[in-house]
């Protein structure tokens, strides 16, 4: 049994809006449920209001806009994986929307609830880090674009302030000559919340010296991180054996595991330097 | 909180029913006696609660009823009956991919919306297609060969 709400069932976005400015910050929205009905059904949330904006057509559709990719908030994990422009222009996010959950998950979790929930362990953040993803938050107050990186603060604790709503995700269309690598390893292959996952964007010129490095790292720290000092140690430099295993050391020293029921703190840190060498290698060969 | 009748066409059938804001879907269809739509772990893992939602296999524990406002609902039984059974129904007793039978709704139901979109599945695709339903007695060796039936008897045009 779920305990007691309202539920209220906006038309369009601004009336959304209006809904959620009224009932802050007792108010939350609801789209597919997945983390939010199992999180009241246990009582770790209890809010007093609801807005279900699941229906509403502003937060939906994948389209191109001035060099970007602008995917609505309300994007289904499984509607991110048939897509088209999503196939082209990001693959890595679909190889991230692949081992999402299970099928039936999919067809109703949105990436604005995979995002907002904070989890360090959630499939999105890594690819939409690499592909230097921005989300815009939407309240009465108007419309603010944050970077991803800036928007993920700790467990469960984003930037997204009480009344706002995450309506899009974007991000520059990737360069020719750049390639992304995703790899997540879990316990079993579905339903597994990630023991780690790792994901790598890499932009070569033709000579193959590295112009831009984007290496994400999920489950090891609080939040989704960026290894900077492993993405800088490429830059102007081939990406030579020699360089990439050192990046991948510099990778794991960025992380702050810690051990739970899925694995060891030590384990996760060897694993991230495994996965973050195995990516660039693969990516280093795939640029044009 | 205040009750609201909320329209769900369920089977092809419209039920006109009040309902509380904190009803899910998956409780809301038991109580109108949809009892082939089980509760099982009611937090999206075991996939026994399957139904379509206007064509797509959600979990209906995750899905509150004044969500499904208007939808299109099809669970399993609407798919055929004891006198009447789709193909895939049929296929799973040939194959003996019922033990409990209390994971087959929501199997038959992630089944039904992999064949509609995808006739001739690989083995790895169908795994795919049912990995958020869990069978406890079985495995999954029988329900595997139950989907590949259904899609071998389908193309042959024996099915729908």
């Amino acid at each position: 049994m779920l305990p007691e709400f309202n539920l209220l069932t906006p038309q369009t976005l601004a009336e959304a809006l209006d809904m959620l400015a009224e009932s802050a910050p007792d108010a939350v929205p609801l789209a597919g449920g997945t983390n939010l009905i199992v999180d009241l059904r246990d009582r770790r949330q209890c809010p007093a209001v609801l807005v279900n904006v699941a229906e509403l057509a502003e937060l939906r559709g994948i389209r191109q806009e001035n060099g970007h990719v602008v995917m609505g908030g309300g994007t289904t994990i499984a509607e991110m994986l048939n897509d088209p422009l999503i196939a082209q222009h990001a693959p890595v996010l679909q190889d991230a929307a692949r081992i999402f959950a299970n099928p039936l998950v999919r067809h109703r979790a949105t990436v604005a609830g995979n995002l907002v929930y904070g989890s360090p362990a959630a499939n999105t953040p890594p690819p939409l880090l690499v592909l230097d993803a921005e989300v815009e938050l939407a309240s009465q107050a108007g419309v603010r674009r944050v970077p991803l990186d800036d928007f993920l603060v700790g467990v469960r604790e984003t930037a997204c302030r009480p009344a706002e709503l995450l309506t899009a995700v974007r991000w520059p269309t990737p360069a020719q000559h750049s390639a992304a690598a995703f790899r997540k390893v879990g316990l079993r292959k579905s339903d597994a919340i990630a023991v780690l996952n790792v994901a790598v964007r890499v932009t070569q010129r033709a000579d193959g010296v590295c112009e831009q490095t984007r290496i994400a790292l999920g489950s090891v720290a609080p939040r989704v991180i960026r290894a900077r000092a492993a993405e800088e140690s490429l830059l102007g430099q081939p990406l030579t054996e020699t360089a990439i295993a050192e990046a991948a050391r510099l990778a794991a020293e960025a992380t702050r595991c810690i051990s739970d029921i899925r694995g060891s703190a030590d384990y996760r840190r060897r694993v991230t330097e495994v996965l973050v060498r195995r990516l660039l290698t693969q990516v280093a060969g795939e640029v044009k | 909180m205040q009750p609201k009748v909320v329209t769900l066409n369920v089977n092809g059938r419209q039920h006109y029913v009040a309902l509380m804001p904190n009803v899910t879907l998956l409780h809301a269809l038991r109580d109108l006696g949809y009892t082939d739509v089980k509760s099982g772990c009611e937090k999206g893992d075991c996939g026994a609660c399957a139904v379509l939602l206007n064509g797509a296999p959600v979990n209906s524990c995750l899905v509150l009823a004044w969500q499904a406002d208007g939808a299109e609902i099809v669970t399993n039984v609407g798919l055929g009956t004891m006198d009447r059974p789709h193909v895939i129904q049929e296929a799973f007793a040939d194959a003996g991919a019922a033990q409990c039978g209390y994971c087959t709704p929501g199997m038959v139901i992630s089944a039904k919306a992999l064949l509609d979109r995808c006739p001739h599945p690989t083995e790895a695709e169908i795994r795919e297609a049912i990995a958020g339903n869990l069978c406890r007695c079985t495995g999954y060796g029988q329900i595997i060969e139950a989907v590949q039936l259904a899609a071998e008897r389908m193309s042959e045009g024996s099915g729908e």
